[in-house]
């Protein structure tokens, strides 16, 4: 055997020669030789006895991983709405000019390849990057020169952190330069707390018991749907299976988002506490944690507080001396597909697949990862459930409103002056966000992202919870200077980025809308354009196969019903009723280069 | 009073839609009853001699002369109706609009294994019109107000079609007329 050949069946054997591990195995593989190659893949199928295109459908999926040698260090620039909105064209013009490359290009020498990523969940401190695995925020034309001085001098991105942000940021297993931005501890997820408290409690009821008591405090789940995660746990647990799982979602994708990110950081054992209780609630003996590509930075750490909790004896064999109770965690890195986020496409991926959602029913509750019974929920609903069960589900009603008790964690960011993570109460209005965020000149607010809606000023006093303004946590503020349509347009943008091409109405529907919105904008829309907008996302909207299709309309419908103006003013009507956006003189210019002549027909 | 006008034409199409209409059989003294023909393949009038109500499409644009066509319809017709898949969707030309038109014309002229063109050239007479980039279908050219689907539409879907048009009446097309497997 080559020492190629040992080396990825070294990396095979490490993980058993499993292929539900494909993620792991292909990071690897990208870790020591920077792509995954055909030859790699060849060897990969045999040491998994996976297919081989089975593993190229793993590699060419994920934003992250490539077929093909990337440079030695890859710069993702995120081009979310909100570093557009912060000027990352002039961060973007000084990486091109510094590098002498475009945008998905490498250079000569392999050693940079420049890229745009979908946002990072640094919103708050946009302009930000990837460079390998770590986080560079607040970038402007000077510090990218710098940047890229730096790399050339040292080809190490670690040395660009030369100031840590606060918090656990700065812990040696950290060491980042983001900021926690947290502006608002609330009393269930930032609260103080004591490792073991809830847990100990929890093991004090009946499995039953717990769920119970997660019934009665109305949890539901934090991710942005908002399902009562008591009555999923019920599901899962009366499910047959020989193994069940806990799944924390920390995929945390859309844009805008990035209040996981801090609750990882400043609350990663209080997520922890609540996935153990869920183990024992449900009877699993086993955990996931999906952690986002963009966050592998927090993998060191989060592994530390995970054998933290096993010194402890808050994970692992009969925990807290609870005969018969065995829990434990482990983390998988994501690669970059947004997709992910959704629950069934998050399972696909930890079976070491594309990031394809499943067909349900069956619902994860009766078969989820590996065919078992599953919980999947939100780093932020299983801090609730730590704390539910240890104040009680009592205290925790009396928070929030009705249909929405506890507390709520929304990430701020674009026109305001304080952005960063909030913890409000449910039913908190959107006036009383902006005031605290120190939103003073407001055009609109994009609520959870391009996949709920956005928000005028007659909108305002709505409040925040599941049954009005529901959320996953992102607030995105723009005041008067933005431009409504083509934020549409951004988000479009991403909605046909990331859809996984599965389903035809998400795939080609999402394509259809996107262009004739650039028609629109373009100048070359009509009155009719409008109706068959509408239409076309109401059909993708209903026709979809999972949660992204049925939300990737949403950018252009709840502008066109709130915003209609800003569409209006772009229309143009032909006297003749001809087709603006049709141009013949484009349509023939082919023709005539390849024949040799110009068109006689066309008035000049 | 005057009878309604119709007038009809097969752009980027194999005149099955056509056929089809001539399928209503003896429907058609009817139809002489209710409307007179303008410009049409049907009566070979080549240019329109007065404004017509209805204009019926059939196939989409592939060439500069077709647009040309559509456009004139546009202007001349108060309702112009896409009729079958060509006129709605591009239908079975618009294959082509995966491939670069080189490739197509190459495969056309010069590399097919039934091609025999010694002189090795792509037609070019000043009276071929020019080829599109790819095929449009004719809503993505002029307004459209109507679509009758199928390949072709079945006679019995044109007649109801037109014939509640005239009339005025709501059209009334089940499932059956619009089923084509």
């Amino acid at each position: 055997m080559s020492e190629f050949e040992n080396t990825i069946h070294t990396i095979c054997e490490s993980y058993g020669g499993d292929r539900a591990r494909m993620m792991d195995i292909v990071r690897d593989v990208h870790e020591k030789y920077g792509c995954c190659s055909g030859k790699a893949m060849n060897l990969i199928a045999r040491g998994t006895g996976a297919h081989r295109v089975e593993v190229q459908s793993v590699v060419t999926f994920y934003a992250f991983y490539s077929e093909k040698p990337k440079g030695r260090v890859v710069i993702r620039l995120c081009n979310d709405i909100v570093d557009t909105m912060f000027g990352i064209e002039h961060v973007a013009r000084a990486f091109s000019e510094e590098l002498g490359i475009g945008f998905g290009e490498t250079t000569a020498d392999g050693r940079f390849t420049l890229e745009y990523t979908p946002c990072i969940g640094m919103s708050d401190q946009a302009p930000a990057a990837l460079i390998n695995e770590v986080v560079v925020t607040s970038l402007s034309s000077d510090s990218v020169r710098g940047i890229v001085r730096t790399l050339r001098e040292s080809g190490d991105p670690q040395k660009l952190v030369r100031r840590l942000g606060d918090g656990n940021n700065a812990h040696k297993l950290v060491r980042a330069m983001v900021q926690n931005g947290l502006r608002k501890k609330g009393p269930v997820v930032f609260a103080e707390m004591e490792s073991g408290n809830a847990l100990r409690k929890a093991l004090a009821l009946s499995p039953v018991e717990v769920i119970r008591d997660i019934k009665t405090a109305r949890l539901r789940g934090r991710g942005g749907a908002g399902f009562p995660a008591g009555m999923k746990w019920e599901f899962t647990r009366a499910a047959d299976g020989d193994r069940k799982f806990v799944m924390c979602n920390a995929d945390e994708g859309e844009p805008g988002t990035f209040k996981d990110r801090v609750i990882l950081t400043e609350r990663a054992d209080l997520m922890l506490e609540g996935m153990a209780i869920a183990g024992y609630a449900i009877g699993a003996q086993e955990g996931i944690i999906y952690l986002r590509g963009e966050y592998a930075y927090l993998r060191k750490f989060l592994e530390n507080v995970i054998e933290n909790r096993r010194r402890d004896g808050f994970l692992g064999k009969d925990i807290l001396g609870k005969k018969g109770f065995h829990f434990d965690v482990r983390i998988q890195l994501g690669a970059g597909a947004y997709v992910c986020g959704e629950e069934t496409a998050l399972i696909s991926s930890c079976e070491g697949l594309r990031g394809d959602p499943k067909t349900r029913p069956p619902f994860p509750a009766q078969k989820g990862y590996l065919e078992q019974p599953t919980v999947v929920n939100n780093v932020e609903t299983f801090c609730c459930v730590a704390r539910i069960l240890e104040k009680g589900p009592g205290w925790f009603v009396e928070m929030g409103s009705k249909g929405s008790p506890g507390t709520k964690v929304l990430s701020i960011s674009g026109d305001c002056n304080s952005p960063g993570v909030y913890e409000f109460p449910m039913g908190v209005t959107m006036a009383e966000v902006l005031r605290e965020a120190g939103a003073d000149d407001v055009q609109a607010v994009q609520v959870g992202g391009p996949s709920r809606e956005i928000v005028g000023p007659e909108g305002f006093e709505r409040v925040i919870c599941f049954d009005d303004l529901a959320t996953g946590g992102a607030i995105v503020i723009l005041n008067s200077s933005r431009n409504i349509t083509e934020m549409a347009r951004k988000y479009m943008d991403f909605f046909v980025e990331e859809s996984c091409g599965y389903c035809t109405p998400c795939r080609v529907g999402n394509v259809l809308m996107m262009k004739k919105l650039e028609d629109i904008l373009d100048g070359k829309g009509q009155l009719s354009d409008l109706d068959y907008l509408h239409d076309l996302a109401e059909t993708v909207k209903t026709a979809s196969r999972c949660g992204l299709g049925q939300a990737s309309p949403n950018p252009i419908l709840t502008t066109l019903e709130r915003f209609r103006p800003f569409y209006e003013k772009l229309l143009r009507t032909h006297p003749k009723n001809f087709d603006p956006s049709f141009d013949l003189r484009a349509a023939v210019a082919e023709a005539e280069g390849l024949v040799g002549r110009k068109s006689a027909a066309i008035e000049t | 009073m005057e009878k309604p006008k119709v007038a009809t034409t097969s752009l980027a199409g194999c005149f099955g839609c056509h056929m089809s209409l001539l399928d209503i059989d003896e429907r058609i003294l009817q139809l002489i009853d209710l409307v007179d023909f303008n410009k049409s393949p049907i009566n070979d009038i080549k240019t329109f001699t007065a404004r017509c109500a209805v204009g019926l499409i059939e196939g989409g644009c592939c060439n500069e002369e077709n647009v040309h066509v559509l456009q004139l319809f546009r202007e001349h017709c108060d309702i112009l109706i896409s009729v079958g898949d060509c006129a709605t969707m591009g239908g079975i030309p618009a294959w082509r609009n995966t491939l670069p038109l080189k490739e197509c014309l190459d495969e056309a002229y010069l590399n097919g294994p039934t091609v025999h063109n010694p002189s090795g050239l792509i037609p070019n007479d000043p009276e071929l019109p020019l080829i599109l980039n790819k095929v449009y279908p004719c809503h993505e050219v002029v307004k459209i107000d109507y679509f009758i689907p199928g390949c072709p539409p079945s006679a019995d879907a044109l007649w109801a079609a037109l014939t509640a048009l005239l009339s005025g009446k709501p059209v009334d097309l089940p499932y059956e007329l619009l089923k084509y497997d």
